[in-house]
């Protein structure tokens, strides 16, 4: 029987780690190839770097993260933030990345997930998708709406007949991030997550607002997410890979032991 | 050395890394006469099977590897290199290299909480012993990440087995040729014991 998987997201500017709040402000809390290879070896299951670097000038430094942890940390782990070509994403994928992440470049171009597919393989391309709560509509009967820009930027697009138009384009798993959520440590979005979970056949990971291992219980349950994403909860030392292991585990949530 | 075949078909340089970190010379090419030369070969591979079987006809490398086999030097197949050294693919009706008589079939599942592809990581069984596999326990899970997946001709072939909405074949091998589905290179210390394994390994089933 398959795992449920616990992602460790590390935000990137200028090749230090940062952790967003609410997306508003970021600070740095320290380096992530070091803070990679320390969850590596405490057992996490997967590693998302964004890159949240503002300048472009500034994008090549990435590449250096990317090679340096993909020499020390033997397990899959994506790249996202800045994609906006396939030849983008083939420099992360060559300097030693698993899959891309692709978030605005792809609300912006919907082509692109079916290009990276091509070039790549679903299995590489991961669409990930800001989504806001908002009131019932014709555009968006869901009642959950795409944004993007880390939130600032509504689109009018559904955000469940976007996760269903990501599949088709060729997107080999979804994060579902929401906004509303994220930065709050309060809980995931499980209503949102499970809606997801339930209009797609592509593994669905659910992201922001995770605070304390009950919250992931939830989600990967009642929110019938494949993986959950997490980020402050181990950056700030709330808990660790083996504590949240060991809670889902004893609550009959089937997870790698390790 | 351990030559990997390079047939552009995925990111093969993970593999080369994990090699490096385990101080395993390795070598990647493309060249049909090293891969036919060579005193070890690791196949590997991401995606779709019809253009992977195509790239290697178009270098030759198929032959070669069948020639390699033949001289019973170690090969490790991995993932979508772990499918196409059957006999044919149901994707889009390939026929493979044909290192060991078998099919590789879709996954089909009725239940829609069944995702395909398989992604994650799942627990693996031993099914017979065999050295490349050689420290394995139990609870032992390692990376998968896959639509379709290896059915040999003869269920001996079948080393170890995984579980997912059926019970399929995650190793298979014959005499010098042994083919995992998920990827060690992505399994943590699990996987990267598989590759120390197969750097040691003799090609022969027996253990040494």
């Amino acid at each position: 029987m398959l795992s449920k998987r616990i992602i460790a997201c590390l935000d990137v500017r200028d090749g230090k780690l940062a952790k967003s709040v609410k997306f508003v402000d970021t600070h740095d809390i320290g380096d992530p190839v070091e803070t990679a290879r320390r969850y590596y070896e405490a057992g996490i299951d997967e590693l998302v770097f964004y890159d949240i670097t503002a300048s472009s000038d500034h994008r090549d430094i990435l590449l250096d993260v990317v090679s340096a942890v993909a020499a020390q940390v033997f397990i899959p782990f994506s790249v996202g933030g800045g994609l906006r070509t396939v030849e983008d994403c083939s420099k992360v994928l060559l300097a030693g990345a698993e899959k891309v992440n692709v978030n605005t470049a792809a609300v912006q171009n919907p082509q692109l997930i079916a290009e990276a597919s091509r070039a790549f393989g679903a299995q590489c391309v991961v669409l990930s998708m800001d989504v806001l709560a908002v009131p019932h509509s014709v555009a968006a009967p869901s009642g959950y709406e795409i944004v993007t820009h880390g939130g600032r930027n509504r689109t009018g697009i559904d955000a469940l007949a976007w996760a269903r138009r990501g599949e088709e384009l060729g997107a080999g798993e979804l994060v579902v991030n929401s906004i509303d959520a994220d930065g709050t440590q309060e809980g995931y979005e499980i209503n949102l997550t499970r809606k997801m979970a339930e209009a797609v056949r592509i593994p669905v990971i659910a992201s922001g607002g995770g605070g304390k291992a009950e919250h992931l219980y939830q989600v990967l349950t009642a929110g019938k997410a494949d993986a959950a994403l997490v980020a402050s909860l181990l950056h700030y030392g709330i808990t660790t890979v083996a504590e949240l292991k060991k809670y889902l585990d004893q609550k009959g949530v089937k997870v790698r032991m390790t | 050395m351990i030559h990997i075949v390079d047939y552009k078909a995925g990111n093969i340089t993970s593999v080369q890394r994990a090699l490096n970190f385990l101080g395993v010379e390795s070598v990647i090419t493309a060249d049909s006469d090293s891969i036919r030369r060579a005193e070890k070969v690791i196949f590997p591979g991401v995606g779709q099977a019809a253009s992977a079987m195509k790239a290697l006809r178009e270098r030759g490398l198929d032959q070669a590897l069948r020639d390699a086999f033949a001289r019973g030097i170690p090969i490790l197949g991995i993932c979508l290199g772990a499918q196409i050294v059957l006999t044919r693919s149901e994707e889009g009706g390939t026929d493979c290299v044909d290192l060991l008589p078998g099919e590789c079939k879709r996954f089909a599942f009725s239940d829609p909480a069944l995702k395909i592809p398989h992604i994650g990581w799942n627990r693996v069984r031993l099914v017979r012993d065999h050295p490349m596999l050689r420290g394995m326990g139990p609870e032992d899970e390692f990376y998968f990440d896959h639509s379709y997946y290896p059915l040999p001709e003869d269920p001996a072939r079948i080393l170890a087995e995984c579980e997912y909405g059926i019970t399929f074949p995650a190793v298979i091998g014959s005499a010098n040729l042994i083919a995992v589905q998920f990827h060690p290179e992505k399994s943590g210390p699990a996987g990267l014991r598989i590759l120390t394994n197969f750097a040691g390994w003799n090609g022969t089933e027996k253990a040494e």
